[in-house]
């Protein structure tokens, strides 16, 4: 047996990591897949490598984040380690060692957002943005897709992107009126300087596989095919799965085996995925499977029974209403956006964000520049329960003169009186300043 | 008195030991048509005019299921595999008799789908009709279960000669290997029952009543009952016996390599702490992955008698072998040239080997010294550069913990012990170009047949515990108990070191020198909704290969 496609594997269970005991994020999470996977000798298929996780470093957390009050605080080892473990998997990929790879690690980092008071929805920092942005400074690459069909909204991911019109995000989700985080609607599509690289679309419960791989030949690949990204990345989230316990889809691990093979991502990330005996161990053999081009016909759960798990024909047509609608936005997008910026210089948005795992309430105000000449710089005034008062400045990666410029002003006039501290990161030099109290 | 026997590709070597002296050696050249002859003269040349009551152990190594698999001179097995889902079940077809069956066990070893009978009964009458007599019953994830193994046997048995059982070939997970690994013991089970039934029996003729043990790829024993049942843990033991007669001679609190160099190749294997390192899952046999236990040895094109000559301006030596050096009558210039011309090896016909390198000398512009260094140089350089990879494959296995991860447990060997022809004379040469300390043991020309004698019993074994499900069983070992909701991981292990001392004592080992230890000992929750309904607990342990008592002790 021989892989299609070589395909690198960071396999990292950190079986000695847990958010808390009974916690889904627990020590056995990846226990039964390790065992699926070992017992069908993936690991012995030609073309198939399995890699070691580096760790990342501060540095690379910085070039993504905002970390309050800095980035010892917010990681433990694990975090390295799931996001050095993307890194490696990332560059096997750009030095042509594979030509796919697939991050199996944990804990997962979707939810996480620029600013970083604590832990959200299980994840402290956003793994795969710390990957994005380590392979664009490394390997100079800039346009970049994410396709995240974990269950749950991106929403880290949206907001990291929010303004970067070089990276395109597209999440399909359980309907954010019925799941956590709550966001995730159509009407989402990008700040005033990227309008329609945010993509979302939003999936009733009970969605089986006819409707995912519906949305992916409709909307995603069609997007793709237009945005034409140099790198398409997979927030490979496990919990659409009709076992998953704090979810309400349908999807099968044919299913993802599917999407995986038509979506043929160059790297794909572990996010969510909680039924960790009946489905993890079936899905995550299908992806890397799928990734590497090996038949992955057999691949099925135990308790599999297709009637069961059919979409009805509700769903099915829901799904295609939600799918047209999301096209048609995008058709409208660059008039939109037109009469969006008409006469403005800067754009803000306000905004409440519950971290639910450390229980923090995080208050936040936006600011980007409207700029035509790049992403525009961006200032976070973000005011958390801790008690911890952040001023965060972004100039982003391919920021013009006046953007850069401006960004320097709004660090120097950063009070640390009023702030606890003021951080400026600024990508066109790859530095990151901060001013404390 | 003991007796270690190594049958090499060329020459097979026999020890006799008396306490730590060595009272005989006898080497004598390889018959690969009679290996029978070829073990049991052996046996007598060496202990001629010894009292046979006198002997107390006999281990030997051979090359007999080695050979059997490379030149294909294997029986026919038929092999039914029950595999429930995931990968492809016809991608790992092996042989011409291979059945994929109803039947499927999960990760938990829960049955998902039982085995139909009827399907079973109907591949038997099939194998029957095609005169196979060796079969091999696999399940996925039998060793989590062994029941649709067990159930097969039933059905099967008595119209077979052998039968092999994938839960009994190993206790790790690897289905794919699990199959290939049944597959080559029955192709070689009823080959080797045999062969080794009948060195007993000249054995026994000769007044030699003991029973004979045989030596296994991880450098341990196993004894001749068994020669059958784990037929396939006999192949390469050959590199295992040379590693094994070093072992008395590295230093207990290093880690060091051992080089074996011999005409052809060098095998290489690293000892940490006086222990010998082992593959992670199994050896690579004919093609086939395998979970037959084996020492971490590699083996590369470079010996004594290997290939030297010129390639585009660059030197080049090995991996081929195109005969004899120069000085013993060969077609072709060789490391040996080189060390002859050097005076490092005396004897041979000196102005062949001298005449040999002149020509590359002229070729290159240099003197016939100086190109004499540079073969020997590039020999030393060859070896060091396939022991630095092996090292770093060896710190780049994978982990799957935080703890480990950040101890980042890497090895750095500081020391070499080259055995094998050559040794003496290449090791000065070793440890210019390496900078790493060399040394030769006095008996480097038999160290294998010594490690075969000395060679301790060495077993494995794998319990697991699920209490949410109230059992702890050990399907290799046939072995399923009740255990209760709280049993904590010192229980498992309790059980485990128990199952090992006894698997170690029907394998005929002494019950006074069984070196056990963990290799595995992990324990998990197991929750269902927010609550802890049990754990999940996994032991693995082994008897360490190492020497018996009193050669493991002190420095010979």
């Amino acid at each position: 047996m021989k892989a299609r496609r070589k395909t690198g594997l960071v396999f990292f269970p950190a079986f000695d990591w847990a958010i808390s005991e009974t916690h889904p994020e627990r020590e056995e999470r990846l226990l039964y897949t390790q065992d699926q996977v070992f017992e069908e000798g993936i690991l012995d298929i030609e073309g198939l490598v399995e890699l070691n996780p580096e760790l990342a470093t501060a540095r690379d957390v910085e070039r993504v984040h905002f970390c309050v009050p800095d980035v010892e605080a917010i990681l433990t080892e694990s975090h390295y380690i799931a996001a050095g473990g993307c890194k490696t998997v990332a560059e096997a990929v750009l030095e042509g060692k594979v030509d796919c790879g697939f991050a199996l690690v944990r804990p997962p980092g979707h939810h996480a957002m620029r600013s970083v008071h604590g832990a959200r929805g299980f994840c402290n920092i956003n793994i795969e943005a710390v990957m994005v942005e380590h392979i664009r400074h490394t390997y100079g690459v800039d346009r970049v897709a994410i396709v995240d069909t974990d269950c749950h909204h991106g929403d880290g991911t949206q907001n990291i992107y929010w303004h970067d019109p070089d990276t395109l995000f597209i999440s399909l989700h359980q309907d954010g009126r019925t799941l956590y985080p709550g966001s995730g609607f159509a009407s989402e599509m990008g700040g005033p300087n990227a309008l329609g690289t945010t993509v979302n679309i939003p999936l009733p419960p009970m969605t089986s596989k006819e409707g995912f791989l519906h949305v992916l030949d409709r909307v995603v690949l069609p997007i793709l095919e237009e945005f034409k990204p140099e790198l398409i990345i997979n927030s490979a989230g496990q919990d659409n799965h009709y076992s998953d316990p704090i979810t309400a889809m349908n999807f099968c691990a044919q299913g993802y085996a599917k999407l995986t093979e038509k979506l043929q991502p160059h790297i794909a990330v572990l996010e969510g995925g909680y039924s960790i005996e009946g489905a993890l161990p079936y899905v995550n053999v299908g992806i890397i499977l799928a990734l590497a081009g090996i038949d992955y016909s057999w691949v099925q759960e135990p308790n599999y029974d297709p009637e069961a798990i059919r979409q009805s024909d509700e769903v099915t047509r829901a799904i295609a209403n939600t799918c047209e609608h999301v096209l048609e936005q995008r058709q409208q997008c660059g008039l939109k956006r037109e009469q969006y910026l008409a006469g403005k210089e800067f754009v803000q948005r306000s905004k409440t964000v519950f971290y639910d795992t450390d229980n923090i309430i995080e208050e936040q105000k936006e600011t980007v520049r409207v700029c035509r000449e790049c992403a525009g710089v961006i200032k976070i005034d973000s005011y958390a329960d801790t008690g911890n008062h952040l001023l965060g400045i972004c100039v982003p990666r391919k920021a013009c003169g006046a953007c850069q410029k401006l960004g320097s002003q709004w660090f120097d006039e950063g009070n640390v009186k009023r702030y606890d501290l003021v951080c400026l990161q600024d990508r066109v030099l790859d530095q990151y300043q901060v001013k404390r109290k | 008195m003991i007796v270690g026997l190594d049958v090499g590709g060329t020459h097979t070597d026999v020890v006799v030991l008396q306490g730590r002296e060595i009272v005989s050696k006898v080497k004598s050249l390889t018959d690969e048509n009679n290996l029978l002859q070829t073990v049991c003269f052996g046996v007598f040349d060496a202990i001629r005019g010894m009292d046979p009551q006198a002997i107390q152990r006999v281990v030997v190594s051979t090359t007999l299921a080695t050979n059997a698999i490379i030149q294909g001179k294997t029986e026919p097995v038929g092999i039914l595999v029950a595999s429930g889902p995931g990968v492809n079940p016809h991608a790992f077809t092996i042989g011409d008799h291979y059945y994929v069956v109803g039947g499927a066990i999960d990760h938990r070893g829960q049955e998902i789908a039982p085995i139909n009978d009827e399907e079973v009964l109907e591949v038997a009458r099939k194998l029957r009709s095609e005169n196979v007599r060796n079969l091999a019953l696999v399940s996925k994830f039998s060793i989590r279960n062994p029941s649709h193994e067990l159930k097969m046997r039933d059905l099967l048995a008595d119209n077979f000669e052998t039968v092999t059982l994938g839960h009994q070939v190993s206790g790790q997970l690897n289905f794919a290997r699990r199959i290939a690994t049944a597959y080559l013991n029955g192709a070689v089970a009823r080959i080797s029952g045999e062969f080794y039934q009948a060195v007993h029996g000249c054995m026994e003729q000769e007044g030699i009543k003991i029973p004979l043990e045989i030596l296994k790829a991880d450098g341990g024993t196993m004894a001749q009952a068994s020669s059958a049942q784990y037929a396939v843990e006999t192949i390469l033991s050959g590199p295992a016996a040379s590693v094994m007669g070093t072992l008395a001679f590295t230093d207990p609190d290093k880690e060091e390599v051992v080089l074996d160099i011999g005409g052809t190749t060098t095998d290489i294997a690293i000892v940490v702490n006086g222990a010998p390192l082992l593959k992670p899952l199994g050896i690579r046999m004919g093609g086939y992955n395998t979970l037959v236990r084996a020492l971490r040895t590699v083996s590369i094109g470079v010996g004594g008698d290997s290939w030297v000559r010129l390639e585009n301006g660059d030197l080049k030596v090995g991996p081929e072998r195109k005969g004899r050096a120069l000085a013993y009558g060969g077609p072709e210039l060789t490391p040996t040239d080189a060390l002859v011309t050097l005076d490092t090896v005396r004897g041979g016909q000196k102005q062949r080997a001298i005449e040999g390198i002149h020509r590359l000398a002229e070729q290159l512009g240099k003197g016939v010294e100086e190109t004499a260094k540079a073969i020997v140089e590039k020999s030393c350089s060859l070896i060091m550069e396939a022991v630095n990879a092996l090292v770093n494959r060896v710190n780049q296995q994978p982990v799957y913990t935080i703890h480990e991860l950040l101890e980042d447990r890497t090895i750095q060997p500081s020391g070499i012990i080259v055995i094998g022809g050559p040794a003496k004379e290449i090791a000065p040469w070793l440890q210019a170009v390496s900078g790493w300390q060399t040394r030769v043991p006095s008996e480097y020309e038999v160290a294998n047949a010594i490690g075969a004698a000395i060679a301790r019993t060495t077993c494995e074994v794998t319990v697991l515990a699920d209490t949410s499900r109230g059992y702890v069983c050990a399907p290799e070992e046939g072995y399923l108990d009740k255990i209760g909701k709280e049993a904590s991981k010192q229980r498992v292990v309790q059980i485990a070191f128990d199952l090992l001392r006894k698997k170690a004592h029907r394998l005929g080992a002494d019950k006074n020198n069984l070196e056990m230890e963990l290799l595995e000992d992990s324990e998990f929750n197991m929750v269902q909704g927010f609550y802890t309904v049990g754990r999940n607990i996994r032991v693995r342990a082994q008897i360490k290969p190492g020497l018996i008592s009193p050669y493991g002790e002190a420095v010979v």
